[in-house]
């Protein structure tokens, strides 16, 4: 076991706390008289409710299916029925609400019909990932992206090395310590299916050295396999995807890329354990395990918690001090968020309850000036120069920022840890974000326009063009035709010109005073215009070319939108979107066509 | 209203700027200790009366701009300003040079900018320059050190230093016996050979500036504790040190008449090791990545080493770290480390 492990820039050694939730076994959390299922519990778009209130359902039963690509289906973890499908509050730190469905429990806890694969190498690849996708399998490190499209890169991406990710770096957070150290097989055999699924040459679980008991236990259920389990030093965020190919292999994810570009695929320790489940008993994703700790918790423990479960059901058997509590945070110390009650359930994404006391996590002090001391850039994982980052988001100037390559940041904390001055740093980092996305929008919408506007004038110019032409036209014949006495008499023909007008002039308002006459006319007249002008089939393409384009770009910006608010119907929109591609392309053939058999 | 939610991360190191700062003051203390045994109790009474003018100023500022002043003076950054520029001045200096000088590097150097963390020039600094060029004579007119001269009166002790800075306080004249400094007797020279000097000046010691060196060396010490405090990283103050020793070096021909002292005599006389330690880290006003602080140490050496020889003034420090500042955004602009996944995607 003298594998090379490379060192990775910055990083922090915060108190790691895990000793408190490590003393027992796993405990059951047992069930909850209700279960709140939000339907978008992973990246992508939210799944659809495929049964309705009032129905009866089973463990184990799809409640909601995956919509679209990137989207995981949502199962019932226990048997009952479901009594509302409606808004509730999920584990958001804005308290916002979600749509989800409420099962409440029968306490019979009956299975639906289920079993796993006799041998999974004998199976077909496309199958083992529909049966991970159907069983809603996502991964439950924290990202929450759906694990069977992770498993499925391009093909012309060949992954040479599978990375199971055991690091758990963040404090306080013990679950997939736990997890190795109880299931160690499970997990070793979830790592086999794995690596069958993928054909890398090489399968790496890196776990840190401050698991000696699961590094053992795991080196135990891994004799005799392909897998190397690789130890290394603490550090945070060591566990970072990024961070973790780093140490493991020594090469970089490119910015802005997926770890398939370099030929890794990399999956979470209690993700493989699902997927063991998944296949070889054929049990979804409906249980996990989470870590509940924090000093207002007077017996700190991993629970194997039903997804669904309010945190308040789980913190209560713990020995719960609620009026002790500074905050209730749903992950760790350094990227958990601040939740606005107990009751949001438990997801797959959810793996530590923390309900520091105010000692133990303190309302920050306020910020003092950045003093530009560098112990950020230090601390920081991606290289990035953090105080100037800050100086830059505080400034809006958002092109220096791009330019500081703030889309790599990983939002670790690391930067706000260290910092002296206690500059809540990530915040600033987050907002720059936001704001920067949506200015990237605004960039979009107002291109759009301008080409728009640009093609709206051209046309306009055009059209006048034709119009001169045609008004130049008529008069060359009208002088031609016109009788040469005319100029011999301009008085008399004044005189003409003048009883003209006037007629003309009577004419129109005896049609005036009928309105009714006058609408008709007028309808008359423009239909017999429709009629008599042909229709100019430039511009007919043109004008079905313009508004494809316009669909085009609306679709784009909802489609950002969804991906922005990190859910709803992006797979949908990305159908839709492609479609209108396709329509666009045709119309600008069509035109492209038209216009070269104009000039040929 | 309800509160914003708290966001992650939820702990911190517990360090703030104050205790950052109250270490550096506490690191000076060897420097500022042998100051007092080889040239008296002067820079103590600089020290205090710096600070007592530096704290008030930067509360009358503090409220002037409507600041709580409260808040901002205990981050102790108006004692670094003053602790930094007390030592840099001759003990036993008038009041009133310190006054103007301490005035002039928190109102207008640190203040007028924005505050801390927004001055773009080291404030202790620019109070020394302002000072140096308005009153050379009273800037140039260091104690004698102890041990120097054989009939050398003995070092004013506290009460006789308080009356030299501060003479109408007292109906006696006290008058500190100063002397010219090592770097002043080399810039003179034209026709001595270097052991010349060495045998026939007072003012040179073992290896530096009598008194000097172990000045030198206290301030080295201090600077290498906070190092290992992780206060700064040493590629500022090392570059620095480097970049001098390589300059001596390169002019040193062995001790001629022209030559320009050892590279182990202008690492250990006049301010280098306080300039390397406590003035070149100074975090504000420099470049921000560890390469542009090495290339922003570097520079300040090769300046110092330049000014020292070829300059009109007896130290360069000061001069050096304002040109500096002057090039700090300048270095951070083609400094900036390479991020995580950009460029190479592998390493060896």
């Amino acid at each position: 076991m003298t594998r090379r492990v490379f060192d990775i820039h910055g990083g922090v050694h915060p108190p790691g706390n895990k000793s408190q939730s490590l003393a027992a076994a796993i405990v059951p959390a047992g069930i909850p008289e209700l279960l709140i299922l939000p339907l978008s519990q992973t990246v992508g778009a939210p799944a659809k409710a495929i049964v309705q209130a009032g129905d009866q359902v089973l463990k184990g039963q799809m409640i909601a299916e995956a919509n679209g690509f990137v989207s995981a289906p949502v199962h019932a973890p226990s048997s009952g029925t479901i009594v509302a499908v409606d808004d509730q509050l999920i584990a958001h730190s804005s308290g916002m609400t979600a749509p989800c469905m409420t099962l409440r429990t029968d306490g019979r806890d009956d299975w639906i019909k289920h079993e796993g694969v006799a041998d999974y190498r004998r199976c077909d690849k496309q199958e083992l990932l529909q049966l991970i996708r159907a069983a809603g399998i996502a991964g439950l490190g924290g990202a929450g992206f759906p694990t069977a499209v992770k498993l499925n890169p391009p093909a012309d991406k060949p992954i040479t090395t599978l990375i199971i990710n055991g690091t758990e770096c963040e404090p306080y957070i013990t679950a997939d310590h736990i997890l190795m150290r109880e299931r160690a097989a499970d997990i070793v055999r979830g790592a086999e299916i794995l690596a069958h699924l993928l054909t890398p040459q090489e399968t790496l679980f890196g776990v840190e050295d401050n698991k000696p008991d699961a590094i053992a236990a795991l080196r135990k259920a891994a004799e005799g396999t392909a897998i190397e389990i690789v130890e290394f030093a603490t550090k945070y965020p060591s566990g970072g995807e990024k961070q973790l190919i780093e140490i493991l292999t020594g090469k970089q994810v490119p910015s802005g890329g997926l770890p398939a570009d370099i030929g890794i695929v990399c999956q979470n320790a209690g993700t493989t354990y699902a997927i063991a489940r998944a296949i070889e008993h054929g049990e979804p994703l409906i249980s996990r395990v989470t870590t509940i700790t924090g000093k207002t918790v007077a017996r700190p423990c991993n629970m194997e918690v039903l997804l669904g479960t309010p945190l308040r059901f789980l913190l209560e058997q713990c020995g719960w001090r609620p009026g002790d509590m500074s905050r209730l945070i749903v992950g760790g110390p350094m990227m958990g968020f601040t939740m606005p009650s107990a009751d949001v359930p438990v997801v797959k994404t959810s793996n530590c309850i923390l309900a520091p006391n105010e000692q133990e996590m303190p309302t920050p002090h306020t910020a003092q000036a950045c003093i530009r001391c560098g112990l950020c850039a230090e601390a920081c994982p991606a290289s990035l120069l953090p105080q100037q980052l800050y100086w830059f988001a505080r400034a809006r100037e958002y092109e220096k920022l791009e330019e500081h390559h703030l889309a790599d940041c990983i939002e670790c904390g690391a930067c706000s840890y260290v910092c002296p001055s206690n500059i809540p740093l990530v915040q600033y980092y987050r907002a720059s974000k936001a704001e920067i996305r949506h200015r990237d929008l605004e960039h979009v919408k107002a291109e759009q326009a301008r080409v728009r506007f640009e093609a709206r004038e051209a046309r306009l110019e055009k059209l006048e063009q034709e119009k001169q032409a045609k008004r130049k036209a008529r008069k060359a014949a009208a002088k031609m035709s016109k009788p040469k006495s005319s100029e011999a008499d301009p008085k008399r023909e004044e005189i003409r010109a003048a009883v003209a007008r006037a007629k003309a002039k009577k004419e129109t308002n005896a049609a005036n005073e009928d309105p009714v006459q006058a609408a008709i006319a007028r309808a008359q007249a423009q239909r017999a215009q429709a009629a008599s002008t042909p229709v100019d089939p430039l511009a007919q393409l043109q004008k079905k070319l313009a508004s494809a384009d316009k669909r085009l770009g609306n679709t784009r910006a909802k489609l950002q939108r969804a991906q922005d608010a990190g859910s709803d119907k992006i797979a949908l929109l990305e159908g839709s979107l492609g479609k209108l591609e396709e329509k666009r392309q045709q119309a600008q053939q069509a035109l492209e066509d038209f216009q070269r058999q104009g000039t040929a | 209203m309800v509160q914003p939610p708290i966001t992650s991360p939820h702990v911190s190191a517990r360090q703030d700027t104050g205790a950052v700062m109250r270490l550096v003051l506490l690191a000076t203390l060897p420097g500022v200790a042998t100051l007092t045994w080889f040239f008296g109790w002067g820079t103590v009474i600089n020290i205090c009366w710096a600070s007592l003018v530096a704290i008030g100023a930067e509360a009358l500022v503090l409220k002037l701009r409507k600041r709580p002043a409260g808040f901002y003076l205990r981050d102790c950054s108006a004692l670094v300003t003053a602790f930094l520029l007390a030592i840099s001045i001759p003990p036993y200096a008038p009041w009133w040079l310190l006054l103007v000088g301490v005035a002039v590097a928190i109102i207008i150097a640190k203040q007028l900018y924005g505050g801390i963390g927004y001055n773009p020039f080291n404030p202790a600094m620019v109070g020394y320059v302002v000072l140096l060029i308005s009153f050379p004579v009273e800037m140039t007119s260091w104690a004698a050190p102890a041990g120097s001269v054989a009939d050398q009166p003995a070092l004013l002790g506290p009460l006789d230093a308080l009356y030299a800075s501060f003479p109408w306080l007292t109906a006696q004249s006290i008058d500190a016996f100063t002397m010219a400094t090592p770097l002043d007797v080399f810039k003179q020279n034209d026709s001595r050979l270097v052991t010349e000097l060495w045998g026939s000046e007072p003012q040179f010691g073992v290896f530096g500036g009598r008194g000097w060196e172990w000045v030198n060396v206290a301030f080295l010490a201090g600077g290498l504790w906070l190092l290992y405090k992780r206060i700064f990283t040493w590629h500022a103050p090392v570059s620095m040190l480097i970049a001098l020793a390589l300059m001596a070096a390169l002019f040193y021909d062995g001790g001629s008449a022209a030559s320009k002292g050892s590279p182990l005599f202008h690492l250990f006389t006049g301010a280098t090791m306080f300039g390397a330690f406590f003035i070149v880290t100074d975090p504000v006003s420099s470049a921000v990545s560890n390469r542009g602080r090495i290339i922003y140490g570097a520079s300040i050496g090769v300046l110092i080493f330049l000014i020292r020889n070829y300059g009109d003034y007896p130290d360069a420090v000061a001069f050096a770290v304002l040109l500096l500042n002057f090039a700090a955004p300048l270095i951070d602009y083609y400094t900036q480390p390479r991020t995580y996944g950009h460029g190479r995607s592998t390493r060896k």
